[in-house]
């Protein structure tokens, strides 16, 4: 399993896939006529104006699911470096998202005083140092057993908050509240709306960051450690900072969702990261298509539809309350299934071979 | 240039928004007054009451019962004509008793099925999460499934009314039943490690603090208790309070049996429900001397807190209306007593509806509840008015006897969270027919 | 001491289950390198088609055969029909989908038998310090790793098994048909996977049953080493002990996070598992 993503992800491009995206071919290089970051920073531009767009039309409840895709798609994008860069399949990337969380509760019962900008640059500091002290405990292990590492991870992490549940809040975990619009836009937007427009602005620069970091040296360096590692380590490549810079970089993100999380929803508790989350993010990241951000953004959306989506269909089916009750589980199973057996590469790589299709010859 | 100009804009943008952002992330300001004086999910001919429940993962298995008890009797409510002509649309979401898929479903039923009030909500780390928000947005929060402290406070929270007794309170009178009744004897602790467990345990301090020779936690996800239960042996525990959900409520036993243990349970209403454990231990009665009655070699002489009426008591007459109801408008065969903590609460859910008049505000609402004279089905008194928002005041305790019947061995008695001290009451109910909760 | 001993035993016992479902993950993963999600799913079939044919013929022998042949049919079916077409294109798509086969069929075991708990017997008594059951538990455990070791040592289908997994286009010209080696081999985990099943599932089970299970049994394969099934063995052993000694003594709240502590120690000195080959290293 040292290359678990398999070649065929390169194939992936698009505007969001300089991941993966071979950098030399011409259309790539026309749009070099940019430094990356800047370029970066306009789609993180566009991309907040589409949310605040969106919000502006739309009400709280979407507000609440907005905001979800927003923290949802860090944390996947964090996990799509990792994985899908340097080809380390973590399980355990719930927990990293427990730690931004837990940062983030604690930090506002604690320290009310603290904005917001301060408490996500703290969430950052504290999840890069966790995924410090990951990625050099499993930057030896490779395959399955870091699977299974991380797995565990996903799994005894939240035991934390039972041993010290009087600092931690146990099975009940911590609840607060936090401040929403502030006075001189009460009008304008909704406290709901508010928090959406905090969490996608993070995220968008969040994004920017990793995809500046993708196209660069160090993406290019962590994707040579992914397609052979002996290779990349004849080459030069320092094998183990690599993938411990890899785990720091995902973990750093994964924490900052799961502290816009807390953000948004006033709440950490162990039965929210459980590993039934760890292993959603990475299935969700698998069927978004692998090697893109682009994939995170179609990650997200699922993670956070689906359920809702799938709900709604078996109401409108009459079928018996066992059948009801569990659909929504079966129905994603099967759109998994299906998905990775007739797209290989998710559905970012279904739409760039539908895009491919629909363009004109000529602009090729 | 063109391409730069949206780069400005955009890091200027982000710079506001981060700036804005700049206050302190948990200071608060107070919120207006809500606006209770509207009929939202109120038409001429229907009610919409929401609730938030775990249908699916791994709390399900206890706790299905619940939404599907009351189901039934909304059904049999609508079925009588409903509540002044209106019949009652109860719209249960899935949590899976994650919060932070209780707070989705929560504003969904809020914002997109626009509720008239929550109903019954589980659990409390599910519910914790949106009681901010169901006040704040001025959703009367009718009756959280959970004995947790925090549901009754009314400076904080003035829409949630509690409902179940709250852990505390039961352990007192368990304490006192046990000092008592076994007076002398070694007791044990046995605890879920949450709330339960500690408010459970500032009850029975009260009153066994000099006999506890064991305090035995356990966690919902770690599915083993024979260290616990080789440890009370050790201590001699002679009696074994048992503050637990069912699964393990069954698991103790079963661990106590293979060991030749026997000590005097004494088991807390969430987990007391002889119903689901019968259920539960049927399976491993062969290895034990009573072959032909199911659990009961378990379940013998086993005493169970308890706040309202019980499925195995024949003499019940809205324990034998729930059996009834269950069997015309419920779904599968067997009624536990989970069904009934449903049933119980659609009940005084509908009662309380019906007491709000013909012209349904959330307004109107809480005037009812505050106003209302509660007079069952549960067997204590209810308190939701004035400051207290307890719910059940109390428990009476039962003992089960073999062939699956159950005795009262001590009658309704009434306390507070604190040090106050116990009475016994003389609560009456009406039967189902007089009361009133349905056209 | 007596504390000491019936932790130990406890632990043994538990352990045993694990030891079963990290066996039938060390098949798989010797069969096809892959990490089967849906083992435990596989496993869940298993067992409800037990309780209902028990349910029906009132003997618990005829359950547990039907939970075996379950098992057997099912991971042979899965193979061939889901992961084969998957796992040609990338590995790390058929771990994938592994996992939604495992939302499936839990969801559709919900939708069957119910999201309730069932209370559901043990092969012998269960009373005692150190129960019958618990001893079944041990012994069939045990044997399984023997027979299994027996089989890729010694008979041919063990042979062309390992041929299949491991050199499937030399194995494709000597004759050894690759395909059918891959069903067998799931066939036969499944089969064992469902054994962990009958062993993990008492008292009670519900759709969720074998979510822990599966944890401790893929960290059990992980720090015995997948490449050896006496691995899985001591791996779940260890894993069953540690975290009984842990909870007996410091409390049950800690036994998740000494499952994570055991695997941190082991796997930072052997990161291959403890008893996998030393191989040279490629670099």
């Amino acid at each position: 399993m040292s290359s678990p993503t398999g070649k065929s992800a390169e194939r992936a491009t698009g505007p969001g896939a300089h991941a993966a995206g071979s950098p030399d071919t011409p259309r790539g290089r026309s749009r070099r006529t940019l430094p990356s970051p800047l370029r970066h920073l306009l789609f993180a531009a566009l991309g907040l104006a589409a949310v605040t767009g969106l919000l502006l039309v739309t009400g709280d409840l979407t507000a609440l699911r907005l905001a979800a895709v927003g923290y949802t798609m860090l944390a996947v994008a964090g996990l799509q470096l990792l994985v899908g860069g340097s080809g380390q399949v973590s399980l355990g990337h719930g927990a990293f998202m427990m730690i931004g969380a837990y940062t983030m509760t604690l930090l506002v019962l604690h320290q009310p005083m603290l904005p917001i900008a301060a408490n996500l640059l703290i969430i950052v500091a504290v999840s890069a140092v966790a995924g410090i002290a990951v990625g050099a405990a499993t930057a030896r292990l490779h395959g399955p057993y870091l699977a299974g590492a991380t797995l565990i991870l996903a799994v005894g992490l939240p035991g934390l908050t039972h041993r010290y549940h009087e600092f931690l809040g146990g099975s009940n975990g911590l609840n607060i509240r936090t401040a929403g619009a502030p006075p001189f836009l009460q009008g304008v937007f909704t406290d709901s709306e508010w928090k959406a427009l905090v969490v996608w602005t993070t995220v968008v620069i969040g994004l920017a960051v990793l995809a500046t970091i993708s196209s660069g040296r160090l993406g290019r360096r962590m994707r040579s450690l992914r397609d052979d590692e002996t290779a990349a380590a004849m080459a030069g490549v320092p094998v183990g900072k690599t993938k411990v810079v890899a785990f720091v970089i995902a973990s750093a993100a994964g924490g900052l969702g799961g502290g816009l999380q807390a953000y948004v929803l006033g709440t950490a508790t162990p039965s929210s990261f459980t590993l039934v989350l760890s292993l959603t993010l990475l299935a969700a990241l698998v069927f978004g298509g692998i090697g893109s951000l682009w994939g995170a953004l179609w990650a997200a959306v699922t993670v956070v539809y689906l359920q809702i989506w799938a709900t709604d269909l078996a109401r409108s089916l009459e079928l018996g309350r066992n059948v009801e009750n569990n659909l929504p589980v079966v129905f994603f199973g099967i759109v998994l299934i299906l998905v990775l057996r007739f797209w290989p590469l998710g559905l970012h790589g279904a739409l760039t071979r539908l895009g491919a299709r629909l363009r004109p010859p000529t602009t090729r | 240039m063109r391409r730069g100009t949206p780069g400005v804009l955009a890091a200027a943008l982000a710079l506001t928004v981060m700036a804005t952002a700049c206050t302190g992330a948990g200071e608060v300001a107070d919120g207006g007054e809500v606006d209770l004086d509207v009929s939202t999910g109120v038409t001429d001919d229907s009610i919409v009451l929401g609730s938030h429940q775990p249908l699916t993962g791994p709390a399900a298995p206890g706790y299905l019962a619940v939404s599907q008890g009351a189901r039934a009797v909304f059904d049999y409510v609508n079925a009588q004509g409903g509540i002044h002509g209106r019949q009652i649309d109860y719209r249960v979401e899935d949590d899976a008793y994650d919060p932070a898929q209780t707070i989705d479903v929560t504003r969904q039923l809020v914002l997109e099925d626009e509720i008239f009030a929550m109903v019954g909500g589980l659990g409390t780390p599910t519910h914790g999460g949106v009681i901010d928000y169901l006040n704040d947005e001025g959703v009367p929060d009718i009756f959280p499934s959970s004995g947790a402290l925090a549901w009754n406070n009314t400076e904080e929270h003035p829409l949630t009314y509690g409902w179940q007794t709250d852990y505390t309170k039961e352990a007192k009178i368990q304490g006192q039943y046990i000092s008592e009744n076994f007076s002398g004897q070694n007791v044990g602790y046995l605890y879920q490690n949450d709330d339960i467990g500690e408010d459970s345990q500032a009850g029975l301090d009260q009153y066994l603090a000099d006999e506890v020779v064991a305090r035995e936690h356990y966690e919902s996800e770690v599915s083993d208790l024979s260290a616990q239960v080789a440890e009370f042996e050790r201590t001699e525990a002679e009696v074994v309070v048992c503050s637990c959900i069912p699964a393990f409520v069954a698991l103790a036993m079963l661990e106590a049996a293979s060991i030749g243990y026997e000590p005097q349970w004494v088991i807390s209403s969430i987990g007391g429900d002889t119903a689901t454990l019968q259920g539960l231990l049927a399976e491993f009665t062969q290895d034990t001397d009573a072959e032909d009655v199911p659990a009961d070699a378990f379940l013998d002489g086993a005493l169970v807190t308890s706040y309202m009426p019980r499925v195995e008591d024949q003499e019940d007459e809205w324990a034998q209306f729930f059996l009834e109801v269950y069997g015309e408008y419920g779904e599968g065969e067997t009624v536990t007593n989970t069904h009934v903590f449903g049933m119980t609460q659609a009940v005084m859910v509908a009662q309380v509806l019906r007491s709000a008049g013909q012209d349904l505000t959330r307004q109107s609402l809480v005037d009812a509840m505050e106003a209302q004279e509660w007079q069952g089905p549960g067997l204590l008194p209810f308190s939701s008015s004035g400051g207290d928002h307890g719910g059940h005041q109390g428990v009476y305790v039962v003992q089960y006897r073999a062939g699956g019947t159950i005795e009262m061995v001590q009658g309704p008695r009434v306390t507070d969270r604190e040090g106050g001290g116990i009475e016994e009451t003389d609560f009456e109910r009406l039967p189902p027919e007089e009361l009133d909760f349905h056209d | 001491m007596t504390h000491f001993i019936n932790l130990t035993l406890n632990g043994l016992a538990t352990g045993a289950a694990y030891a079963a479902l990290a066996l039938s993950l060390v098949i798989i993963y010797q069969a096809t390198r892959l990490v089967n999600f849906a083992q435990p799913a596989l496993a869940l079939v298993a067992v409800y088609t037990a309780y209902t044919v028990t349910g029906i013929t009132g003997s618990y022998w005829l359950g547990f055969a039907a939970a075996l042949t379950a098992g057997l049919v099912a991971g042979a079916a899965v193979e061939r029909f889901v992961i084969r077409p998957i796992a040609r294109v990338s590995q790390l798509n058929a771990i994938i989908v592994t996992l939604g086969l495992l939302l499936v069929v839990q969801g559709l075991v919900g939708m069957v038998w119910g999201n309730e708990q069932h209370g559901f017997r043990y092969a012998f008594s269960y009373v005692g310090r150190f129960a019958p059951s618990s001893v079944f538990a041990l012994v069939s455990v045990g044997a399984v790793a023997l027979l299994l070791f027996a089989l890729y040592r010694f008979t041919p289908l063990g042979l062309r098994m390992r041929a299949a997994a491991f050199h499937p286009e030399a194995a494709r010209l000597s004759g050894v048909r690759v395909g059918l080696m891959l069903t067998a081999g799931w066939a036969i985990a499944s089969c064992i996977g469902a054994l962990a099943g009958m062993l993990a599932g008492p008292p009670f089970i519900s759709p969720n049953v074998f979510d822990v299970v599966f944890v401790y049994g893929i960290t059990a394969a992980v720090i015995g080493g997948l490449d050896n099934p006496f691995g899985a063995v001591v791996g779940g052993l260890l894993i069953g002990l540690g975290m009984s000694y842990v909870s007996g003594y410091a409390g049950p709240e800690l036994a998740t996070l000494t499952a994570l502590a055991i695997v941190v120690v082991v796997l930072s000195v052997r990161p291959d598992g403890i008893l996998s080959r030393p191989t040279a290293r490629k670099v």
